[in-house]
């Protein structure tokens, strides 16, 4: 007979029928009836009445009674605490039992009691068992020291559980260790600061042999402690990673992610030329590729974390690609995460693959499915230069399909392949205005928009198909509004005599008729700005855009960093840190990744503030750059969410005015002052940058105003002169122009501020965010006295190249925080990359010839350095002069070539070839390098000090 | 990072398990109305949020099992567990479903209780569990009455006291092929591979005495490059993958595989190969759509493996559009089967010889009103296996056994070879 009998008695005067069963003399009968107590508590039936009778039930040498009545009262202890108390003497004698299964089943089950009133009887039996000689009742006792400070914390520190668990840690049997560590990092979570878990060297040795003795789930309580743990150097944290390792071949995916998550974590540490790095990159491919043949919801999981993992570390997986090929019956959530991740790794050696699949993927008939591989395909071509071209004819195909959801699509990331390569692909226009009409969708309309705004004087009715989208506008939505506003006011700015009609209309639409109010502000300043100073309107709303980054939706570094160190967690799947989905969590430590090696002198150690004299602002007032980058970077979309207090004057702002060629102070002053919206509006570049650009890491710091930065190299001398950094606009008055020099071995940083506020700026510092070659400040800044209104100072900061490294786009650029009294600002700035290259860079003539070899020929990149008309050892001179080491010399037919060799700062080599030929001005210039990414500034750095 | 709570349910709720008092067991009434909305609106996941309370589901037959967390849990582990619990309870009860649950809910409660404490796992073996946790509690009172020392052993995966009058062990090397193959784009023809792995799996049948010390010994490439030996073909191992029995870290310093293995059946290990293999079944295929009138379908079968192998058991399944009618077939060999609720036609050969070639052709009818809804373009799949036969070239060169006791035992090896995720893309 089976138990479903149980759940077949409900009829009426059932509890106390029940009540009767429970209260007989017959042990048979008695269990029976506790049965069907547990059945009808199973199907959700209140039958908490029978408390007493059942609790009478548990005195009883009989385990399956025993633990059915445990199992009742667990449920029913918390609505009856009063009776609860009943049982606590039958616990307390059960943890004495002589059997070890009733000893255990008994502190387990008190610790689930959570009735304040038994806890207090339950400290006695716990300490026993804590001691116990049975290791199944230790672990059990173990994690209910977690239990009970759940219900009491106060309580279990009192009695000092938590000192007897951190002795287990010690314990000789594995599983007891795998529980009491999975206990304390339990209790260590809700108290942050406790510094419980007191990681050591010594503690962290046991619980390495632990590892390789316990069961599956306590090694992933192992691991999962483990990478809380920060190694005091390079040496210790590789010796852990090579005690992890070998857990990647565990057959449970669980075990295996816990693990990839303390090398991730601890590969921070170790320095890049180790060897051993190198073996252990190439260990965390195959694993993780395995994992994408576990259970689909597994396989979900790895690929979020993957997601992540190729974010942080591309060359894991970069030879990978064609596992993350999506097969036909695959869910849906793991064919787009793997779509995701193919665009990640699609790059020009595998683009035609990629290509090829995308466009079978954007034929299929999952809806979101093929949205995303349309768009996909438009992140390709943006990503891969040398793609864009068949990509756009892909999807050109595609908009042949005139499936509608399709077209929308192509033409969203079409706008974007615009932004990207200006000028190469407008033919292709005519084929989209055609399909106007079945735009239904805000993006694709005001991508549509966008476009035909943007090239308003090759399209012949560009006033006709903008007039159309005017019929309706109220009924658009605010981004088709905006961007509706821009390109009407564009195509007006370009044919002035045909248009003039039109804008007045959407002018008039946008400032008196909508009670929005960015589209209202955003219409204000053009109405003002053409009717004031239509050259300035032009140079404002014509400028020149900010390049896109090639890469869409990165996740912010800081936070990067912070979910690698939650692998495997939900954190990892929502791609979200806890605190953004974990009540309570808000004062929990954001966990973040390790310094590199070597990068000990820290920016913000105290003592480098206080030495150079700044009164109270050390570098480490910016408390997390990252997420106040991240900030800056949601505010050039959202306006009014203004993080620092409100500027002190109006006056301030209208320094800024002056970039815009003056003569709009006194129309505006009033207006502008009492309206943050609409300084906001201004410094917000939407008004011409649509706004599925988000998150260009280099792109979004750029603006329209900022005429220095992020226009590539600055041309001129080995310390190109001096361009505005961080406009006074955008800075509440400050200015800084700069440029860096190498002077006697040392990166000097030169800056000069201008005050160009009304009040006396003081308390600068400055911090860098992460950068490709760890370039960091070597102390503060100094500038000690105040800094009045109108003044200006030169500041020279020396730097170092230990900071934090973090690859950037382009690789020279760099992200800098400047603090005053007033604000933290920010801006980037791209340094030459002589600036790295050292001293001692002139290598041995026989290691070149081996290196030169060495080095695979794909390595190789060739440019061209026009007009110039130095002899070769005139430019060999020079070169030198920028650490560019001439090794030897060869003349072949009239042709000089110059052997050369360059050392940076992170101990990278570059070699080089230079071909000189009497009477031509063009030079050739071959750069060899392990790291060819470099090659592109390293070339740019030739050419700027060859032609100065 | 635990799990709050367990819950097997099918639209209501059969059985729940509270790990951890602070989540509001009710919460679990969110989770069937937002799968469903999920899977209305085709964005199924296997996490779904409701206010705070995450819910991390899988889907065994018609039985979800959800855990229920509020915490930053660890997902992988969520999911590793839940697909125990499935495990463990088909062990014991052959089939997880609602009457199963029902039938056994005491069982299942003891279970739940001894899986998971607090949300942390504990033992999950299920024949060490069922040491102590037995479905007839009354008769073996006294076996229950203590713990068996396995579970909390280093050895946590065989009980000491095991007797076999013949000691063997079987060793099974099944290895399975998937292939990924392309379309030649614009083109109605059969494109090349874009992507072929071998997942190969070792599995056990230990009947052996005592505590016996085991060796595998494979024709594994770095073992021989570690050893200076080169003998005949090896095998070059992308990615391995071991039971919780094998000596991980030794493996990682020489390679050797070394185990005390557990009793009865188990998966040793699994293996990733990413040669690039041959398919050893190629598939060429015609498929044209005639609309409003006509589905023709050619299907060449070609055996790419030695003449003395035969493959068994060979299914090529081919899509046809779901309005398809009046199916007519013509085959050299074997026999074709229209299968409507699937939308294939499958085509059969009991035993397919290497190096021969088979044809089948398929006709269908189409409706003159066209079907507006859009159709998937699901690609042809096989399914086949070849006895006797490692595709890799993998070899167990040797089992050592080693008991205290001195006995002989003779290890067993088989191979076979099957397709895995075997699909062929189509143009229609």
């Amino acid at each position: 007979m089976t138990d479903s009998k149980y759940f077949t008695t409900t009829k009426k005067g059932e509890i106390f029928e029940l009540k009767a069963e429970l209260n007989s003399d017959k042990k048979e009968k008695k269990k029976e009836a506790v049965k069907k107590v547990i059945a009808s508590m199973t199907v959700g039936k209140d039958v908490s009445a029978l408390f007493p009778d059942v609790v009478n039930c548990m005195q009883t040498d009989n385990l399956e009674l025993k633990k059915l009545v445990y199992l009742y009262l667990m449920n029913y202890a918390k609505s009856q605490p009063d009776m609860a108390i009943m049982a606590v003497n039958t616990f307390v004698k059960d943890c004495e039992d002589p059997n070890p299964l009733i000893r255990a089943l008994a502190v387990r089950t008190m610790g689930c009691i959570r009735v304040d009133k038994i806890t207090e009887y339950l400290c006695e039996p716990l300490r026993k068992c804590l001691k116990d000689e049975d290791p199944y009742v230790r672990k059990t006792a173990a994690v209910c020291v977690a239990k009970l400070h759940d219900i009491n914390a106060q309580l279990v520190e009192d009695q000092g559980f938590l000192d007897t668990l951190k002795d287990l840690i010690s314990d000789s049997n594995p599983m007891v260790v795998a529980n009491a560590v999975a206990a304390l990092s339990e209790i260590a979570e809700s108290h942050p600061n406790s510094n419980l878990l007191d990681l050591n060297p010594q503690t962290i040795n046991k619980l390495l042999t632990a590892l390789n003795e316990c069961t599956e789930w306590g090694q992933i309580f192992i691991l999962d402690c483990l990478a809380n743990y920060t190694p005091r150097d390079d040496r210790e944290s590789q010796s852990i990673c090579e005690r992890v390792t070998p857990r990647l071949s565990h057959a449970n995916s669980a075990v295996v992610l816990s693990a990839v998550k303390v090398l991730m974590k601890f590969m921070e540490m170790l320095p890049k030329d180790l060897d051993y790095y190198g073996t252990l990159l190439k260990k965390l491919a195959p694993p993780l590729v395995t994992l994408l043949s576990a259970e689909p919801e597994l396989q979900y999981v790895a690929l979020r974390n993957i997601n992540l993992i190729v974010q942080r570390r591309p060359e894991i997986l970069k030879h990978e690609m064609k596992v993350f090929f999506v097969k036909y019956n695959d869910p849906i959530y793991v064919k787009l995460e793997k779509l995701d991740i193919m665009i990640r790794l699609a790059s020009q050696a595998n683009i035609a693959q990629v290509l090829a699949e995308l466009k079978e993927y954007a034929t299929e008939v999952d809806v979101d499915f093929v949205r995303k591989a349309v768009r996909a395909i438009g992140r390709c071509a943006i990503k891969v230069e040398q793609s864009a071209e068949r990509c756009v004819s892909t999807l050109l195909d595609l908009i042949q399909t005139k499936v509608n959801y399709v077209v929308q699509e192509a033409i969203v990331v079409i706008k974007d392949i615009f932004r990207k390569y200006p000028n190469k692909y407008e033919s292709v226009i005519a084929t989209l205005c055609e399909n106007l009409d079945s735009l239904d969708e805000p993006e694709a309309r005001a991508a549509m928009i966008w476009i035909v705004g943007e090239y308003a004087e090759r399209i012949d009715n560009a006033d006709e198909l903008l007039e159309s989208f005017l019929e309706g506008f109220h009924d658009e939505s605010t981004q088709v509004q905006l961007q509706l506003l821009t390109g009407i006011v564009k195509l007006f700015l370009k044919k002035p005599t045909e248009t003039q009609e039109l804008v007045q209309q959407v002018l008039s639409l946008a400032t008196q008729d909508s009670d929005n109010p960015d589209l209202r502000d955003r219409g204000y300043i053009y109405w003002r700005l053409l009717s004031t100073d239509p050259v300035a309107a032009k140079e404002v709303v014509l400028a020149e855009k900010p390049l896109i980054s090639e890469e869409t939706d990165l996740i912010e570094p800081t936070l990067l960093e912070e979910l690698i160190c939650h692998i495997g967690t939900l954190a990892s799947v929502y791609h979200k840190p806890p605190s953004a989905f974990v009540e309570g969590s808000r004062g929990v430590q954001h966990k973040r990744l390790p310094g590199s090696a070597g990068s000990g002198e820290s920016v913000d150690s105290p003592d480098t503030g206080s030495a150079a004299g700044v009164s109270e602002a050390p570098p480490a007032v910016i408390p997390s750059q990252g997420d106040l980058l991240g900030d800056l970077l949601n505010l050039d979309l959202t306006p009014p969410t203004t993080t620092g207090p409100p500027p002190p004057t109006s006056g301030m702002q209208m320094g800024a005015m002056d970039l815009l060629g003056g003569g709009l102070d006194s129309l505006l002053g009033g207006d502008l002052g009492g309206n943050p919206a609409m300084a906001a509006g201004f410094g917000a570049p939407p008004a011409v940058m649509p706004t599925s650009f988000n998150a260009p890491v280099s792109g979004g710091l750029d603006d329209l105003f900022d005429l220095g930065g992020g226009v590539g190299m600055p041309m001129g001398s080995y310390s190109p002169p001096k361009t505005v950094w961080l406009p006074a606009m955008k800075a509440k008055g400050l200015e800084i122009s700069g440029t860096f020099a190498r002077r006697s071995g040392v990166i000097q940083m030169e800056m000069t501020l201008t005050n160009k506020a009304m009040s006396v700026m003081t308390d600068f510092a400055i911090q860098f965010n992460r950068n490709s070659f760890g370039l960091a400040p070597a102390g503060p800044l100094q500038v000690l006295t105040p800094l009045s209104p109108n003044q200006s100072i030169e500041v020279s900061l020396p730097l170092n190249t230990v900071g934090p490294v973090m690859k950037m786009e382009p690789l020279n650029n760099l992200q800098v925080a400047v603090k005053n009294n007033i604000d933290v600002f920010y801006f980037s700035c791209q340094y030459p990359i002589s600036m790295l290259f050292v001293e001692d860079g002139k290598m041995e003539r026989q290691v070149f010839l081996a290196t030169w070899k060495d080095i695979p020929n794909d390595n190789e990149s060739q440019f061209q350095i026009k007009d110039c008309h130095l002899s070769s050892d005139a430019a060999s001179n020079k070169l030198q002069g920028s650490n560019i080491f001439t090794i030897a010399k060869r003349t072949v037919e009239g042709q000089d070539m110059l052997y050369q060799s360059i050392k940076l700062t992170n101990g990278i080599w570059v070699l080089a070839e230079l071909r000189v030929q009497a009477g031509n001005p063009n030079y050739t210039v071959s750069l060899k390098c392990r790291a060819p990414e470099v090659s592109q500034s390293v070339f740019q750095s030739y050419e700027a000090v060859l032609k100065n | 990072t635990n799990v709050k709570s367990v819950f097997l349910l099918q639209l209501k709720v059969l059985i729940c398990r509270n790990y951890k008092g602070d989540v509001d067991m009710a919460e679990i009434d969110h989770f069937m109305p937002l799968l469903m909305q999920h899977e209305e609106e085709g964005l199924i996941c296997p996490v779904i949020s409701h206010g705070n309370v995450h819910f991390l589901w899988i889907k065994h037959s018609n039985l979800y099992l959800v855990a229920m967390t509020n915490k930053n849990s660890n997902a992988s582990l969520v999911y590793s567990f839940l697909y125990k619990l499935v495990e463990v309870f088909t062990e014991y009860f052959k089939e997880l479903e609602e009457e199963s649950i029902q039938d056994n809910f005491v069982v299942v409660y003891e279970l739940l209780d001894e899986l998971m404490d607090f949300g942390f796992p504990q033992t999950t073996d299920s024949k060490i569990l069922q040491e102590y946790i037995t479905q007839e509690g009354a008769k073996l009172e006294v076996a229950k009455s203590k713990v068996p020392t396995t579970v909390t052993n280093a050895v946590s995966w065989r009980s000491e006291g095991i007797k076999y009058k013949k000691n063997e062990v079987f060793i099974d090397v099944i290895e399975s092929i998937n292939v990924l193959r392309g379309i030649e784009p614009g083109v109605n023809a059969n494109g090349s591979v874009m992507s072929s792995d071998i997942v190969g799996s070792i599995k056990l049948k230990t009947m052996l005495s005592g505590m016996p010390e085991l060796r595998l010994g494979l024709n594994d490439r770095v073992l021989f490059a570690l050893t200076g030996r080169d003998k005949g073909k090896t095998v070059v191992m992308e990615d391995v993958k071991f039971h919780q029995c094998v000596r991980l870290s030794r493996f990682e310093s020489d390679r050797t595989i070394s185990f005390i293995p557990p009793d009865g059946e188990s998966e040793l290990m699994s293996y990733r190969i990413n040669t690039h293999v041959k398919p050893l079944i190629w598939i060429e295929s015609v498929i044209e759509k005639f609309s409003h009138s006509r589905v023709e379908i050619m299907v060449k079968a070609k055996g790419q493996f030695k003449k003395q192998s035969v493959a068994n058991n060979v299914e090529v399944r081919v899509p046809v559009p779901s309005d398809a009618d009046s199916p007519k077939f013509k085959t050299s060999t074997g026999h074709a089967k229209y299968v409507p609720e699937k939308n294939l036609v499958v085509w059969t050969i009991k035993s397919f010889p290497g190096g021969k070639e088979f044809l089948m052709r398929a006709h269908f009818g189409l409706p003159s009103v066209e079907n507006d809804e859009l159709e998937g373009k699901p690609p042809i799949t096989v399914k086949f296996e070849i006895p006797y036969f490692t595709v890799s070239g993998i070899q167990v060169r040797y089992m050592k056994i080693i008991e205290k006791s001195g006995y002989q035992a003779l290890p067993w090896v088989r191979y076979i070879t099957q397709s895995g995720d075997y699909q062929l893309r189509t143009n229609v």
